[in-house]
């Protein structure tokens, strides 16, 4: 998978639901549109969570992955979020 | 057409065929559903005052909050337990009569009616949040607070139990039922939990 370079990162390893989603709209408003964010999360919960709230906000999801436990998203703030 | 227009060879027609106008009509339709406003919000009742019930209204309008939803919690009877000011040790759970809780050994209610039984779940349960590394109520709530959802508490129970606006936590708005369906029927997401 190419390598996606992020501009800020969500560190919510070890946070149950709902924190992992409430850091990572937190930050996201910290960015500009076309800024990547990555989520660093040990919840499964975020396996479906991540997605959908990206859908929901107009985000968009580049690419995930899982290294040691830890699942990672790559989302990509959209111009009108 | 309404403009002068030199007489052309041929008048251009629109063909639509029955596609084209479901296909436009269906497109019409799904913008008009994105630009609902009632799409964005979220009204939620929080009735109920232990423990375990207290999470489930926290973490939905926080996450709906997180998702651009506009959000209000609307507490009412025992749900006010939840953003009283003396709220760790208003929200218990009570292991008699809820066959439903998971034990680490099967205990008859006889024995959980015992004095002192009460305590120990609500204890249990909190410790067993805390090794899972979930949030405190009172850690949600100031999250919910952050990220902008509307606590608000119901006047009526609120008198009914004699609590006063002085023992709620800060934040909390104070309305009634008119209000609440007010904005429950400009919302898509309603629940009473």
């Amino acid at each position: 998978m190419q390598k996606i370079n992020e501009d800020r990162v969500v560190d919510a390893r070890d946070l149950l639901c709902p924190m992992p989603i409430l850091a990572t709209a937190k930050q996201m408003r910290l960015l500009e549109p076309g800024q990547v964010l990555k989520v660093l999360a040990t919840d499964r919960g975020a396996l479906a969570d991540i997605p959908a709230w990206a859908e929901d906000t107009g985000n968009e999801l580049l690419g995930s992955s899982e290294e040691d436990g830890v699942l990672v998203f790559w989302i990509r703030k959209a111009s009108d979020a | 057409m309404l403009h002068d227009a030199e007489p052309t060879t041929k008048p251009t027609t629109l063909k639509l065929t029955e596609d084209d106008v479901r296909r436009i009509v269906r497109e019409e339709v799904e913008l008009a559903f994105k630009r609902d406003p009632a799409a964005r919000r979220a009204s939620i009742i929080a009735s109920k005052g232990t423990l375990e019930w207290a999470y489930p209204p926290l973490i939905l309008a926080t996450t709906a909050a997180a998702a651009g939803m506009d959000t209000s919690i609307f507490f009412t009877f025992y749900g006010l337990n939840i953003i009283h000011k003396d709220s760790a040790r208003k929200l218990k759970v009570d292991p008699v009569g809820n066959p439903a809780m998971p034990m680490p050994v099967p205990i008859p209610d006889i024995v959980s009616a015992m004095p002192g039984m009460v305590p120990l779940a609500s204890r249990m349960m909190r410790s067993r949040f805390a090794t899972h590394n979930v949030a405190t109520i009172a850690e949600l709530l100031d999250a919910a607070k952050d990220i902008g959802v509307r606590l608000i508490a119901c006047q009526m129970t609120m008198e009914v139990f004699g609590y006063r606006e002085a023992d709620f936590i800060g934040g909390v708005e104070f309305g009634g039922a008119a209000a609440f369906m007010s904005q429950a029927r400009r919302s898509h997401v309603t629940m009473f939990i």
